[in-house]
């Protein structure tokens, strides 16, 4: 005899908003578009929700050649990283279906480079490759605000992600998202409630919550990936109870939080349990991608062309017959 | 599932004797089933009703220990299907997956048995080898399973398709305790009288759903044996990640006991990125025992690190040792900073100064590993304990100047500071970690 067992199945009320990025009219220059969310179960559980969009890979291209990130990124990366328009090229290349591209010439101690610059940038990686564009500021807020207004008004209609949002800057990016067509990515460190809050501001200001993105702050492997983690899960769970101001699709900025650990970077000095620096590096950032994807994540940023190709292939795995 | 207050009423013997110190029965049901005192208060309590609470009382997902003395490791009692709900309380066991006819196996176990990260003041280690009788000869796999044994003291596992090459192994080295496997509906007779003869845990495998699975744990458990661990059997990481994760709800949400069993899961991928894929959802979503085909160590370091991260307590963060921490290529010249031991702080702050170039020296004071905003306002960070961890490490001794950076956020602590380390001078430094660099470089060299 057969015991009968009864498949435990959530019934959720909410589902995670779906948000499009990139557009090819009115403005919209982009050979494909990529629309991410619409989850009404929790990760890769195909048997009591649907997810109509698998999680997507925006491959990091950086504007000016980032001597200082680890050897074993360099060395895979080689020539193509003096050149921001090929670099995306081989990101789409890898497998990757956006582009994230970080202003990172524009910071005051990495060239100070102006509005004129990195619109050039921006117009040129547009140029370049076909797929949606994510545009990072160089991280400070007043110069992300001044060179993110620029490229939002000088690429209109585009759908670029103006990222990031804080509660110090939201005012400014989401303006220049709003009068120009864009998305926002809020950016909230590692907190539910002040993730919902920043929801909240946004759209008071009137941008519709189907073009903003949720980036909860990225912990990587061995540094703190547990609290993303777990508000992560929080969020997510949150969104399909029905929580309006949870239900925003997230993005994990987070190959440049695994790629500057010590694990990620150091050849020299290290034990021999460590293993090989071009495996482990590679490995660091897989796994924490993975981590957050079980967590929710629906757009991972990665660096390294080996980890675009495991984490398709994951991705994959885990969306077959979903 | 937990009973009430009545129905353990009911099992009781309703004479209102007094004997256990509570007025009457029914007042000593009700604190029995808050777990506010033990069944073993009232003498005249009958072994029937000692089983049904022992029973009502037993953890939704059964424990099994594998293998003996220190390394032996042990999986199961979990009660929550996500980690912010309580905490996961005993982290998956790594093991490596060898075949017994590899020429290499005797090295390659010691490597495993040896294998020892630190990190965060801990030491991460494997929990053994998974020996397959690749070779189908009952010999074979007795030689290797003695050659693995002899290798160290790590649990091991010996997984094989024939029940006879099972019990040659398991007679072997039936004194560590490994867990057998693998049973299937045409195996599950005769591997249970092995696990039952020899006391060992025993792996069952389903064929992909929960029915069969079912079937086949209702025959271990008839022939005698208890201590199971269950591959449901899927097809696919997608049927997997199903399977784990309706199991784990059916033990804890449900409390079905039939199914109540740690889980196994195997990795196995083309490259060690494409393991390290499918091995981090495994620990993430509900392996208890997770197996890998590679013994690379760039693959190892960051899955016992992942482990490690999901099994925290997350009620109870992971506090890093107070000290001094050098960060960089520091000299007598480089700075001097102070932060708390909360670990999310100081990963945050020792990052920040490790990808800001200017090498540091990092101060960690005990504050109950709380962070320098909470730990300042429970009086955990105050003027006095900095003044104690400088003087404690000796780090004056060891520097030209007499400068030390606190974090911007108790700027108000200052003064008060200077007063406690004379000769000090105070610097208020940065609110956020992620000023660190810019300030390093720019502010620091002025001072």
């Amino acid at each position: 005899m057969t015991p009968a067992v009864d498949v435990p199945v959530e019934k959720w009320q909410g589902a995670v908003r779906e948000v499009t990025l990139g557009a090819s009219a009115d403005g919209g220059t982009r050979a494909s578009t990529v629309t991410v969310g619409g989850q009404s179960g929790l990760p890769f559980l195909g048997f009591e929700g649907s997810a109509p969009h698998p999680p997507v890979i925006a491959a990091e291209v950086v504007d000016v050649y980032p001597e200082d990130w680890s050897p074993a990124l360099l060395a895979a990366l080689g020539e193509t990283a003096k050149d921001p328009a090929a670099w995306a090229q081989a990101g789409v290349a890898a497998g990757a279906e956006l582009i994230a591209l970080k202003l990172r010439s524009a910071h005051p101690e990495r060239g100070d480079a102006g509005e004129a610059d990195c619109v050039a940038t921006v117009k040129k990686v547009l140029g370049a490759v076909g797929v949606p564009l994510i545009v990072y500021g160089p991280g400070e807020a007043e110069k992300d605000n001044e060179v993110l207004v620029a490229v939002a008004e000088a690429t209109k209609g585009e759908r670029l992600v103006l990222a990031s949002c804080e509660d110090k800057n939201y005012r400014t990016i989401v303006a220049a998202a709003l009068g120009n067509g864009h998305l926002v990515s809020a950016f909230s460190p590692i907190d539910v409630n002040l993730a919902k809050q920043l929801n909240i501001l946004i759209r008071d200001m009137g941008l519709p919550l189907e073009r903003v993105l949720m980036d909860p702050n990225s912990g990587a492997l061995g540094y703190g990936i547990e609290y993303t983690y777990s508000v992560m899960e929080r969020l997510r769970l949150a969104a399909l109870m029905g929580d309006a101001m949870t239900q925003q699709p997230l993005i994990c900025n987070l190959g440049e939080e695994a790629w500057r650990q010590k694990e990620a970077k150091a050849t020299d000095g290290v034990p021999e349990s460590w293993g090989d620096l071009a495996d482990r590096g590679v490995i660091w950032e897989v796994t924490t991608a993975t981590t957050l994807l079980h967590a929710g994540a629906d757009i991972v940023v990665l660096r390294h062309p080996r980890s675009i190709a495991a984490i398709r292939d994951v991705i994959a795995a885990l969306t077959e017959g979903a | 599932m937990a009973l009430t207050g009545l129905e353990v009423y009911k099992l009781l013997p309703k004479t209102n004797c007094k004997e256990c110190g509570f007025p009457t029965c029914l007042a000593f049901a009700m604190k029995l089933a808050q777990k506010g005192t033990e069944l073993a208060k009232c003498p005249y309590v009958t072994d029937e009703t000692r089983a049904a609470l022992d029973a009502a009382a037993a953890p939704p997902i059964r424990l099994i220990t594998v293998g003996t003395g220190e390394r032996a490791f042990s999986v199961g009692n979990e009660t929550v299907l996500f980690r912010h709900e309580k905490t996961f309380v005993h982290q998956t066991g790594l093991m490596v997956r060898m075949r017994d006819d590899d020429p290499a196996l005797a090295q390659r176990a010691k490597a495993v048995n040896d294998y020892a990260i630190e990190r965060v003041g801990l030491t991460l280690s494997l929990d053994g080898v998974a020996l397959e009788n690749a070779s189908g000869s009952a010999a074979t796999f007795a030689d290797a399973a003695a050659t693995v044994a002899a290798a160290g003291y790590a649990p091991i596992a010996l997984f094989a398709d024939a029940p006879e090459a099972l019990a040659a192994a398991a007679e072997r080295i039936a004194a560590r305790k490994p867990l057998l496997g693998i049973a299937t509906a045409a195996t599950i007779a005769p591997m249970a009288v092995i696990a039952k003869e020899r006391d060992c845990p025993l792996v069952v495998r389903g064929a992909g759903d929960l029915e069969s699975l079912a079937a086949i744990c209702e025959k271990a458990r008839g022939a005698g044996v208890e201590d199971l661990v269950l591959d449901p059997g899927a097809r696919d990481p997608a049927g997997a990640l199903e399977l784990f994760t309706q199991l784990r709800r059916l033990a804890v949400k449900k409390n079905v006991r039939a199914l109540g069993y740690p889980l196994i899961a195997f990795a196995s991928g083309q490259t060690p990125e494409a393991e390290a894929a499918l091995a981090a959802g495994a620990i993430a979503k509900y392996a208890g025992v997770l197996v890998l085909d590679h013994d690379d160590p760039a693959l190892l370091y960051p899955l016992m690190t992942l482990r490690q991260n999901i099994y925290t307590d997350p009620q109870k963060p992971i506090q890093v040792e107070p000290g001094l921490y050098s960060i960089g290529a520091v000299t007598a010249d480089s700075p001097l900073l102070i932060t708390t031991n909360f670990s999310l702080t100081y990963f945050t702050v020792s990052g920040e100064v490790e990808s800001g170039g200017t090498p540091a020296h990092l101060l960690v004071a005990d504050a109950d590993g709380q962070s320098v905003l909470t730990s300042w306002a429970a009086g955990k960070f105050d003027a006095e304990k900095i003044a104690k961890t400088v003087l404690q490490s000796g780090i004056g001794d060891r520097l030209t100047h007499r400068k030390l950076v606190i974090p911007g956020l108790v700027a108000g602590l200052s003064g008060e500071t200077e007063e406690e380390l004379p000769g000090w001078q105070i610097i208020v430094g940065p609110r956020e970690a992620v000023e660190i660099p810019t300030y390093l470089k720019t502010v620091w060299p002025r001072l």
